[in-house]
Parts: structure tokens; sequence; C-alpha cells
């Protein structure tokens, strides 16, 4: 792993890494919401709240008791979780547009909390977080977390969790019990959130309440919707995509965050599905049908 | 004894009653039809047996177990299945995966077991896939194994259906107007997959139906269901003579 860190810092430029480790980040607070939103159709709007509560904890914990750094990562990530349970309670009972507000309010309660939390440093935020957060780390973590997105998803609890986005009712007459599943996809998708919370508030140096606003939960709604719900490839994708545009978007200066919001909705025109949102493999594989041709009859 | 018996059973939605004091029993084995004009409570009856409405009074009793309050999820895994008046598949997930879906919850391997890809889980997996691409191939549908459930044709996603309905290995199999929107040669093709299930895999079947051609075809008992109460039960002969059916549902020949 030094060796690697040794490496990577010696050829590639601070600030291009800075993104690709952002980028890291971004990706596994991605595969947690594509988990709860993409993969069983619960929409979070509010997947920034998970990510306070992780970046804080961990932040907290080093600062104030000395816990190692890993313990902090797992303990950030838990007590999001832990948050993303008691928030798929409601779950059960919404759908669609009042889960999405639940969500909301969730998030903006954690924000409103954390601004008047006094160990957290109030509106100030927490400063002098020692920088843990290394490309090796961020590398590594990632690729477990693709993999074991990966696993869950074509497992039997990933195809129940497609089941029921698909179609709620069809999937209880098949067994499936959905408020178990449902409640597991918050918790999961939260955990995700935590650790990549946890991963940047050891990065950053700093962390204050405003770097988890509603924005940051539409940032990383977007990458999920971007790349397509439900899809792996899609979510990495649509992370990377949107880590970078901001930084390309640089050189237009002022204007960024409009050609921002026109790249997505033109994306959004053109591949209404995500951009990798309805391809697998298979139909890339699968031998074309030829095309009749019916001669036309006057 | 019976599969299935309903004592008293009665549903009610705000002032509306439903289901007015059902009682009836399926016996083991048999193919048993529900006529009735629309909105008799045909469906409403097939959502209370399978726990997606509580009914407000009476009790159903399936293979010795009281089932009236238990959710869906639970009556589907103690051996009831069923397929949807309206096809209600999963869309976006391939055919086998629709199958296979549904053939999945009576195993053992949790959450960890199929992170880590324990070999009791493989295991597991793989008598799924077995179980499943059977029940397609029986219903002809291998061959489209890998496309998704929704790019099937309207026939097609009806015995997808089926198939998924079977996946659990269900002693009751529910279907509810399985020929709506089928040609009289599917229609056949229908019935002889119907009795095929019934005989190979020894299992009751319970039927909503408005072909009256296919429903006295292929019913041994019939129960004849209106504005929530039933009026007439007994085989296809004695159901096409009782004045009450014949009256409130088959109509009177001028």
């Amino acid at each position: 792993m030094k060796l690697l860190e040794q490496w990577i810092t010696g050829i590639i430029d601070p600030y291009y890494l800075r993104i690709i480790i952002l980028m890291g980040i971004n990706i596994i607070i991605a595969l947690g919401l594509n988990i709860t939103t993409g993969v069983t159709g619960q929409l979070s709007m509010g997947h920034a709240g998970f990510m306070s509560i992780g970046a804080y904890t961990s932040a907290i914990l080093t600062l104030k008791l000395g816990w190692p750094f890993w313990l902090t990562l797992l303990a950030g990530a838990a007590v999001a979780a832990l948050f993303g349970f008691v928030i798929g309670l409601p779950a059960l009972r919404l759908e669609g547009d009042y889960l999405a507000i639940v969500t909301i309010g969730f998030a903006e309660i954690v924000r409103v909390f954390f601004l008047n939390f006094e160990p957290g440093g109030k509106a100030v935020g927490l400063s002098g977080i020692p920088q843990e957060t290394s490309f090796s780390l961020v590398l590594i973590i990632t690729i477990l977390v693709v993999f074991f997105s990966q696993r869950l998803l074509s497992s039997r609890i990933g195809k129940a969790m497609y089941a029921i986005r698909e179609n709620e009712i069809a999937a209880e007459a098949c067994g499936i019990n959905t408020t178990h599943l449902k409640v597991l996809s918050f918790v999961l998708g939260a955990f995700l959130g935590g650790l990549g919370g946890a991963l940047y508030a050891h990065y950053m140096y700093y962390i204050s309440p405003q770097d988890f606003d509603f924005m940051r939960s539409i940032e990383v709604l977007n990458m999920v919707v971007l790349g397509g719900l439900g899809s792996i490839p899609g979510a990495i994708l649509g992370a990377a995509i949107l880590t970078i545009l901001p930084e390309m978007l640089r050189v237009v200066a002022e204007y960024r965050m409009l050609f921002y919001g026109a790249l997505l909705v033109i994306l959004m025109i053109f591949r209404p599905n995500g951009l990798l949102g309805d391809i697998r493999l298979y139909d890339l594989v699968k031998p074309k049908r030829e095309k009749e041709v019916k001669p036309c009859r006057s | 004894m019976p599969v299935l018996e309903l004592q008293g059973v009665s549903q009610e939605f705000g002032g509306l009653r439903a289901l007015d004091g059902i009682d009836m029993k399926v016996e083991h084995n048999t193919i048993f039809g529900i006529i009735g004009p629309n909105g008799a409570g045909k469906t409403t009856l097939f959502n209370v047996i399978t726990g997606i409405y509580t009914p407000t009074e009476g009790s159903l009793i399936f293979r010795d177990t009281p089932i009236a309050s238990l959710s869906s999820h639970k009556v589907a895994r103690l051996g009831i299945g069923r397929t949807f008046q309206n096809i209600r598949l999963f869309n976006r997930l391939s055919v086998l995966d629709n199958v296979k879906v549904a053939a999945n919850w009576n195993r053992s391997a949790g959450l960890l077991a199929s992170l880590l890809g324990m070999p009791a889980y493989v295991r597991e997996q793989k008598q799924c896939s077995t179980k499943a691409e059977e029940l397609i191939t029986m219903m002809g549908l291998y061959e489209k194994r890998r496309e998704y459930a929704q790019s099937l044709s309207y026939g097609e996603q009806r015995r997808l259906e089926i198939a998924r309905a079977l996946a659990s290995n269900p002693c009751l199999l529910l279907l509810d107007e399985p020929a709506a929107g089928m040609n009289s040669s599917e229609k056949l093709e229908l019935m002889d997959l119907i009795w095929k299930i019934r005989d190979d895999m020894q299992l009751t079947i319970l039927l909503v139906e408005h072909d009256m051609h296919l429903v006295m075809n292929i019913c041994e008992q019939i129960a004849v269901l209106d504005y929530g109460r039933k009026i007439a039960e007994g085989d296809p002969e004695q159901i096409k003579s009782d004045p009450r059916v014949i009256q409130s549902y088959l109509g009177v020949e001028q």
C-alpha cells in the first residue's frame, strides 16, 4: 500500500489525484443510493444526511476520543446505518413523492442538528481532522464496495429488491418479505453513505454542515439517475462524470453551474433511462434478428 | 380434508360489503371455478385468500393453518401461488429471473451467505435455477429466458405469470382470469396446460374466469358470486341449470 501510494503521488499531479480520490468517495456513496433508490425503487432525497452522520461521527471519534482511523470509519458507517434503519421504517407506509419528502425532512433535521451541535463545532464545523484517507485506501474500499454490490445485486436478495421496484404486490405474492427488504435497502444505502462521509471527513481536513446540504443529496441522486437506476456500472459512471464535470467546466468560470444544469437536461432528453440504464451485456452480444421486409400491397 | 376452507368470510370497504358471508370448501386436486358478473367480488375474494386484504369477518383455513390475518408473503410461503387479472410481472427482470425470484423464498441462506458466496448458498442457487428452467421450459419460454419480461407477447406474459406462481411449489394455485384477451386456439392450449399442471404437480386450482366455455369444460366444481354473496355452488351441470344463476349471470333465453 505504501509503495502504491508513493508511486501514484510520484506520477500524478496532486490536483488530479484529489479529483480521483473524490471520485472514488462519490462512487461509494452513489453505489449506496443505487441500492435504495436504483434497485429497490425507494426514492431517497436525503442521502447527504447519512453522509453527514458518518462524517461527523468519525471526525468526532478521531478528534475527541482519539480512536484509530479504521475504527472511526466503521463507526461512522454503522451509526449512519442505524439511522438508515430508523428512516427506513416510514418507508414501509410511504412511497414515491411522500417518501421523498420524508427523506428531505430527515436530511434537513440532521443538518440543523449539526448546526447547533456543540461537539461538532456548530456552524463553523470541525477542522484539523487528520488526513488519513489516501488514494490506495479509497481504491481498495471502492473495489470492495463494487464487488459486494455486484454480489448483492445478483443474489436472490438483490433480485428480490429489483422485484419490489418493479411490482410490490407481485413481489409479496411471490413470498418476498417486502417490509424487511425495503428497510434493508435503506440500511445498506445509509451504511455506504456514512462510509463515504467518514472518508470525506478524513480527506478534507475540515467539515461543516454546509457540506451536506440539500444540493449534496440531489447531486448524489443525479449520479444514480444519470448513470441509470439500478445499474452498478451506471452509478460508477454517473459518479465519475459528475465529479469531473464541474472541474472541467471551470473554463467557463461563472457560467459553470449553468452548463452543468444544461448538460444534465440534454443527457436526460437523449437517454431518459440514464447512460447505462437499459443496457445489458446480453443485449450487446445477442444475435440481431433479420428484419423481414414485407412487400406493400396497394 | 379440504385444502382451503372459508367460513363466513366478509370484506367491507367503508360502507360497501364486497364479500358477504362466503362459505366455501375447496377439495384437494380439484379445479374449482368462481364465476359471477363484474363487481361480484371475485377478485376481492382472491385478494382476501392471498392476504392482500384481511377479511372484516370470518376465517380462512389453508391445510389446517388459519391464514386470515397473515401478510401476503407469508401466505405465499405456506403454499398459495397466484396470477393477477391485470398482468403483474417484473418487467425489467429477465424471464428466468422472474421465476427464480419466486423460487427462492423457502431457502435458508441469508445476506452474509449471499455476499460471501458460501457453498450452501451456491448450491441453493443452482437448485433454484434448475427449477426455474424446468418451469419456463414447460411453459414454452425457454428460448426467451434472457429477454426482459416486458418484451414478451401477451400470451407469453400470461404463461410466465403461471410459471412464476408455480415456482414456490404451491399446493393451491389461484388463476385470476387466465384466458382474458386470448383467442380460441390459445384458450384451448391454456385448458390443456391447466390440466397438465393439476395432474403433473398434484395441486389444487382455483380460478376466476368469464369465458363460460372454458369454465364449464375445465372446472369440476363451480361457485357463483353475485353482489358479494355466494348464490350457488355445484358441478357444471348443476350450475347451468340453476335458475338463480341463469337469472343473474347466464341470462334467460328469449
